[in-house]
């Protein structure tokens, strides 16, 4: 199987700005996050993807195929959900999904029945005769993804899903993404400047800012041996994190926490000694499950990407 | 998982889950008459809201009422009254640019407003494929518009004309002139009206810049009329749609209504000039737009 999207030094450049600067990536099939600050470029590497833009220079190939020769080859076998709401209000829900079906070349008979299927796995079926315009802002988004997929494609590509929905729209969007890529067999490219949000769906993970990769990975990859322990004393914190230091351990400061790589359990008893010893008052030891975040701490995407959660196991 | 296999086996589905379509996936052409289609239906305002119908519905009315009137007034004078297809179709004028500032920006202004044309580009459909089914459904629409009253004028007259079958066959060489000249002004007034739509993407700003447009050169056509001379006046009709294909007709028909001159092969190369125009200005602008 050829990767699913494949990048070589590819670059945009607006007349006012560089959107991307020789990105190069390569992405397996599957559930990918794509994950980077507003301005990052994501919406503009998705719309080179499409063969909706013609970059300034490099070479991508998107299922094998090359958008600038074959752009009508990949359209056919790619659903794709913009950023921004882009649903005539004044059409039923069903209707227009059909007619996006007949679109993308599906018969008349097979696009109706195609919609009320796509309809119904983003759970619209009873409201799928009712115009758009009725909906709220979470079932307008799930138009635009059954629009998306209703030609069975072989990859979605989904430029910010949750995008103005409340957090339980959010849980909803992000729950439907993970089980088309589980149950539906298809891969998906799904952006997001919140980290936190796409890292708990996504297999693998590209990481871009300023239009330059920061890293891509697999999600497991990236959290294996990642995990840290936060340390957190009423007083003393200087005099611990010299002792810890002294120790060999690689200790981090950070406010008034302590951030100390989980190596193996002794690193629990080791803390704890070194605590009693110094006589401190513990406040807190917790363990931060999730360590994606850190990758990107000292990088600018790092900062500008949100903390939507974070898994903390406390024990202090 | 075996009592799910079972209950299979037996029949009884109950969520069938995903299924991957593996049937026919058809190209360009099956696309492009989809999008021309849909389009056509929503000229009339098919498949839309009820008030979407209002205006298509009232210029459908008054087209179809003005037929009515014509074969009543027709079948009580004996046929012999020379008003009939070519003037039916001059005397629609208002209501056809009317039509046509309503449909057009129905067509394809409110795809700009909505922001639906990134849905349409991002499938396999070409944005010149996109830009000639729009305008190919606009031209459709003003033809039947006009065809369906002429139809109904031809079976008014075909049955209320006395002459036997030679008179029937020229009142249908007459309706099927009359189809001609509603093909001519359907295609000019669309090719027109359509790029002036695209410009932009709220509809009543689109409807006005749209009669602006028919409009604008009428009193250029008027000065000339009273002050030029005969040359002058023969050639001022090509500056406005309306009157170009007045003028053609008049030539191609050899009516009297428009004094042309010898100029009648310039209206017709005017005419074929400016669909060529709009047609192309109209493929640039989608080439253009950003989606």
């Amino acid at each position: 199987m050829p990767p699913l999207i494949q990048t070589q030094s590819l670059t945009m450049r607006y007349p006012s700005a560089l959107a991307l600067d020789a990105l190069t990536v390569e992405v397996e099939p599957g559930v990918v996050g794509l994950v980077g600050a507003n301005g990052a470029g994501k919406s503009t590497l998705i719309k080179i993807l499409l063969g909706l833009l013609q970059p300034t220079a490099g070479s991508v190939r998107v299922l094998g195929l090359d958008p600038a020769r074959d752009a009508e080859a990949i359209r056919a076998r790619v659903g794709y959900m913009p950023e921004h709401s882009s649903l005539p209000l004044d059409m039923v829900a069903a209707e227009f999904v059909t007619h996006m079906a007949r679109i993308s070349g599906l018969p008349r008979a097979a696009a109706r029945e195609r919609a009320s299927e796509a309809l119904r796995h983003v759970g619209l079926y009873e409201e799928r005769y009712r115009q758009i315009g009725g909906y709220s802002t979470g079932m307008r988004q799930r138009v635009a993804l059954a629009q998306a997929l209703v030609h069975d494609p072989d990859l979605l590509l989904l430029d910010e899903p949750t995008n103005g929905l409340d957090p339980a729209g959010r849980d909803a969007m992000l729950g439907l993404v993970e089980r088309i890529g589980a149950d539906f067999g298809m891969s998906v490219l799904v952006c997001s400047h919140l980290l936190g949000e796409v890292e708990r769906i996504c297999e693998s993970l590209v990481a871009i800012d300023a239009g330059r990769l920061l890293r891509a990975d697999r999600v497991a990859s990236m959290t294996r041996r990642r995990d840290v322990l936060v340390v957190e004393v009423d007083e003393g914190v200087e005099r611990l994190a010299a002792h810890l230091d002294e120790l060999g351990v690689a200790v981090r400061r950070s406010g008034r926490e302590l951030l100390v790589p989980l190596e193996s359990d002794d690193t629990f008893d080791l803390i704890m000694r070194a605590v009693a010893g110094l006589g401190l008052p513990l406040h807190r030891l917790g363990q931060r499950r999730h360590g994606i975040v850190e990758l990107f701490a000292d990088t600018s995407a790092g900062r500008a990407v949100e903390y939507a959660q974070e898994a903390d196991h406390g024990i202090g | 998982m075996a009592s799910d296999d079972a209950a299979v086996g037996a029949g009884v589905i109950h969520d069938i889950g995903y299924q991957r379509y593996a049937g026919p996936r058809l190209g360009r052409r099956h696309v492009v008459t989809a999008l021309y289609l849909h389009s056509l239906r929503t000229a009339f305002g098919l498949g839309r809201s009820a008030a979407a119908k209002i205006f298509p519905g009232i210029v459908v009315g008054v087209a179809f009422a003005a037929a009515v009137v014509l074969v009543a007034v027709r079948s009580q004078a004996g046929g012999v009254i020379p008003y009939t297809y070519l003037q039916f179709i001059d005397g629609l004028g208002i209501p056809l640019i009317v039509f046509l500032a309503v449909i057009a920006p129905e067509l394809v202004s409110r795809d700009l407003r909505s922001r639906v044309l990134p849905l349409y580009f991002s499938r396999p459909l070409r944005r010149s494929d996109y830009a000639l089914a729009k305008l190919a459904a606009t031209v459709s629409a003003v033809w039947l518009l006009l065809a369906g009253p002429l139809l109904l004028i031809f079976l008014g007259g075909a049955f209320s004309r006395s002459g036997g079958a030679s008179a029937v066959w020229r009142e249908f060489t007459d309706f099927l002139g009359g189809l001609g000249y509603a093909a001519m002004t359907a295609v000019v007034l669309g090719a027109f009206a359509v790029p002036l739509a695209s410009l932009a993407s709220r509809r009543a700003i689109a409807a006005v810049v749209i009669v602006v447009g028919f409009v604008a050169t009428a009193p250029v056509i008027g000065v000339v009329n009273a002050i030029g001379g005969a040359t002058a006046q023969q050639l001022s009709p090509l500056v406005n749609p309306a009157t170009l294909l007045t003028g053609l007709e008049a030539w191609i028909y050899r009516d009297e209504k428009l004094d042309v001159g010898r100029y009648g092969p310039l209206y017709l190369l005017v005419a074929v000039a400016l669909v060529t125009a709009c047609g192309a200005a109209l493929i640039a602008r989608y080439r253009k737009v950003t989606v």
